[in-house]
């Protein structure tokens, strides 16, 4: 396929001796939306984490096999210019305290001493500022700190700071998992309408959030890929009956 | 049973009304204190004793070399500990689980019990031997070493609270390492660390043991580090002991600038802790 | 494959792909200095050690342990004998702890169990803060105009010979400079207890007192023990309030009211106008065993405060 962007084959993930992930093969098409869908501890946020080489900042984490980034291997290059491309939002909000807004979409930049003049980093903070549709509540509040934001604002302003880095892939790590349903539904909106300019892979426990936003689903269950393929096709005949099961609600 | 519980609560109210005169007890002194240095160094205090040298005994002198001292020492004994501390106190979160780390951390608690007059003499046996001389460096090193355990722990405790989200927010950017802990989790808890290195100051301000040997004292003003030098706490450790009453009634003075000196320290300290705190 | 298209979209960011082995060096480096940093500050702490133990080694090779137990100071003779300094600091360090104990004990439990706010207990924390920030030469330097005129007159009134300076004085000032520390530990001790096993207490119907006097303090008796030792370890090195106020006599104190010299302002007087080798590495040796007790009250009284922590 042309349009692959990533490509895992033959992937493990373990720490220490615990083997997290086993032998999950998926292919990712650029410019959609792919959720990672499974019961807690099956390993899905540990998948996640090793796409943009985060889940080797543990001690005793180690991998084996390739993810393999628009055809080269991100395990070969340095993780630092990995993660750059790839972004990533968390779990909880979590702005720099010490920044103001401004500041905040533009700490990739500074972090890594990117030098722009100021007209480039005004564009870029209000582009994704726009992208992440919280431009308008608060291109007035630019110069304050963050941390006053409302957590579904502060996660939105997160998602700016990933986008501002322009990068190929956003990995979602259960990006509403602490927010109101309200915020929710604003940031699966953001996710639907980003996901025609970038390619989105959310990972969620909640079953309805990955039908609503993701073109295609993967079903982890303690480790193992069961399935993968278009949310629609496995939403509603799902081939293998613990995903059945998942979706049904008899377990997780 | 009606009885028993009656003496049951008498005795409770006894042990209360106890306690609270023990506790009010403890301001007394403090009153004492204050009030005595306020009512005999208020006087002496002018423009005159803060701005001239000290003069023979007869005539009026002023504590302007031990202002100056003390501000010197202060100020190249926190050039000393802060890197040294930052670091050290960096290291021990970062690397909280190895084997250095669990030494440092057992050694600074024991540098904050060693008593400051051994360190006075170490800094003799370290610095005044070789050069010959007693200085304003060696006693700026035993202030430093004395800041150090505390500026160790306050960072270290501070770094500890800067949640692992943060870290993880950086290097998800492509941060490098290095870069996260300075521009990022360093910067996050520079409250507490500020507070720390301020608190330090404060505590090493008013040492005098570790000065008697090291910057020793000296009747003029000197701006040499290889020179001693007199501090406010030397200052009135001599004048206090002399036979002399217009240097005990400077020794008053003194103490009220050093203890203003302090409190306002301390007030810093508070003031950063609540008003620059950081939020996550 | 698109590949172009895909890699770096913006020059800068590609830029940043040659600047990757500079960054592993500055990576390197900082670790460098973290690492060195640490080891600088434990060099520091067994330098002061072994400075210690290197200084004072003719007078270790002189005197042995007869240092430790015999009473005679004399620099003329060459004769020195720690013993007068070893009583005088240990018996200013316990009166101290004695006298402090009740008020310390008393404020903390206020503290943290009857008054948690409200303007008594503010003006009280301030306190207690306030006294633990005044310097140690101004505790001298009051004990000396103040408090030495009023043991005097107490000590004419009960017969004894009316130094004013001396074992009880030097206590005096001792335990008012360790209530703050003394009182903000006991506190710590005191919320080291579980609240549920408090709550249990009140629940059966107990009265305040009886929670403290049967939950409370058997419950915190250790660290009610390393509370002590650690402010022991306050006191015992304590130097320029005590010199001021002890008395500076070299023999062993007779009772509570004479004179006397602790190992720390024994120093303080005596360092820098020792002449000869030997008088000098004896002023040191005592410093090493200043630096010994230090360590050894420190590390069992910390021990112990540990361990309170983790059980909870």
């Amino acid at each position: 396929m042309e349009n692959d962007i990533l490509k895992i084959e033959n992937f493990y993930a373990y720490y220490g001796t615990i083997c997290i992930l086993q032998n999950i093969n998926l292919r990712f098409t650029k410019n959609h939306a792919i959720s990672i869908l499974g019961p807690s501890g099956c390993g899905k946020t540990t998948l996640l984490r090793c796409i943009n080489r985060m889940h080797e900042l543990a001690d005793d984490a180690s991998i084996k096999g390739k993810i393999l980034l628009s055809g080269k291997d991100i395990y070969d290059t340095e993780p630092m210019l990995i993660r750059r491309r790839i972004g990533m939002v968390f779990q909880k909000p979590n702005p720099f305290p010490t920044m103001n807004i401004y500041d905040n979409v533009i700490a990739g930049y500074k972090l890594n001493s990117i030098k722009l003049k100021r007209s480039e980093s005004d564009k870029i903070v209000e582009e994704s500022l726009i992208k992440a549709d919280l431009w308008e509540q608060v291109r007035d509040n630019l110069y304050k700190r963050g941390t006053f934001l409302s957590g579904g604002q502060q996660q939105r302003l997160c998602i700016a700071r990933a986008l501002a880095m322009k990068p190929d892939i956003l990995l979602l790590d259960e990006a509403t998992a602490s927010l109101d349903p309200k915020a929710t539904s604003n940031i699966e909106k953001l996710i639907n309408q980003l996901k025609h300019s970038i390619t989105i892979i959310v990972v969620t426990h909640n079953i309805a959030q990955a039908a609503r936003v993701s073109d295609y689903t993967a079903f982890l269950y303690s480790g193992e890929l069961i399935e993968f393929g278009k949310t629609g096709d496995l939403f509603t005949i799902p081939k293998d009956k613990r995903t059945e099961e998942y979706l049904t609600g008899k377990f997780g | 049973m009606e009885k028993r519980l009656k003496v049951r609560q008498i005795k409770d109210k006894l042990f209360t009304v106890v306690m609270a005169l023990f506790s009010i007890a403890i301001i007394l002194p403090l009153f004492f204190i204050i009030f005595y240095i306020v009512r005999n160094g208020a006087v002496e205090i002018d423009w005159h004793f803060i701005t001239s040298l000290p003069k023979p005994v007869g005539e009026i002198g002023g504590i302007s070399n031990a202002i100056v001292g003390t501000t010197e020492l202060i100020g190249i004994a926190t050039l000393i500990a802060i890197p040294i501390a930052l670091f050290t106190g960096i290291y021990m979160k970062e690397f909280e689980k190895s084997k250095l780390a669990a030494v440092v951390s057992s050694l600074t608690d024991l540098l904050q019990g060693v008593p400051s007059i051994v360190i006075g003499i170490v800094c003799y046996l370290w610095i005044v031997l070789p050069l010959r001389s007693f200085s304003l460096l060696s006693g700026s090193v035993a202030l430093a070493i004395m800041m150090l355990p505390m500026i160790i722990k306050s960072t270290y405790h501070s770094l500890k609270l800067v949640p692992d989200s943060l870290k993880e927010a950086s290097l998800a950017l492509g941060t490098p390492y290095y870069r996260t802990v300075m521009k990022v989790i360093v910067p996050a808890a520079s409250s507490g660390i500020i507070t720390g290195i301020i608190l330090s100051i404060s505590r090493v301000a008013g040492e005098t043991a570790p000065l008697l040997f090291t910057a020793f004292g000296n009747p003029f003003m000197n701006l040499n580090i290889t020179k001693p030098v007199n501090s406010l706490p030397l200052l009135i450790f001599n004048y206090a002991t002399s036979p002399f009453s217009d240097w005990q009634k400077q020794a008053w003075g003194a103490s009220l600038i050093l203890i203003i000196m302090v409190s306002a320290l301390n007030l810093a300290s508070k003031i950063m802790e609540h008003k620059w705190k950081t939020t996550y | 494959m698109n590949q172009t298209e895909i890699s770096c979209k913006d020059y800068r960011l590609r830029n940043l792909d040659e600047q990757g082995s500079s960054t592993t060096r500055k990576e390197t480096l900082f670790r460098f200095f973290l690492i060195a940093a640490a080891i600088i500050s434990v060099s520091i702490v067994m330098g002061i050690f072994v400075s210690l133990l290197f200084g004072s080694w003719k007078s270790i090779n002189e005197f042995g342990l007869n240092f430790i137990w015999s009473s005679t100071w004399n620099p003329a003779a060459k004769q020195f004998g720690a013993l007068p300094f070893i009583i005088g600091t240990l018996s200013t360090s316990f009166l101290a702890l004695l006298i402090s104990a009740p008020f310390s004990f008393a404020s903390a439990i206020y503290l943290s169990l009857y008054l948690k706010n409200g303007w008594f207990s503010g003006l009280l924390k301030f306190s207690v803060e306030l006294l633990a920030g005044i310097p140690s030469i101004i505790y001298g330097f009051w004990g000396l105009f103040v408090l030495v005129p009023i043991v005097r007159s107490f000590e004419i009134k009960l017969g004894f010979i009316p130094y004013g300076v001396g074992v009880v004085t030097a206590s005096i000032i001792l335990a008012i400079m360790i209530i703050p520390f003394a009182s903000s530990m006991a506190s710590e001790v005191i919320k080291l207890v579980p609240q549920d096993l408090k709550e249990a207490g009140f629940a059966m119907g107990a009265t305040r007192f009886e929670v403290i006097k049967n939950i409370i303090l058997p419950y915190a008796s250790g660290g009610i023990f390393s509370g002590i030792l650690l402010a022991f370890g306050r006191a015992f090195g304590e130097t320029m309030a005590v010199t001021m106020v002890i008395g500076n006599s070299n023999i062993i104190p007779k009772n509570i009211f004479s004179p006397a010299n602790s190992m720390a302002s024994v120093i303080a007087n005596e360092f820098t106008e020792a002449r000869g080798n030997l008088y000098l590495s004896s002023l040191i040796e005592i410093g090493l065993l200043l630096f010994i007790i230090s360590f050894i009250v420190n590390a069992i009284g910390n021990r112990i405060m540990k361990k309170m922590t983790v059980k909870k």
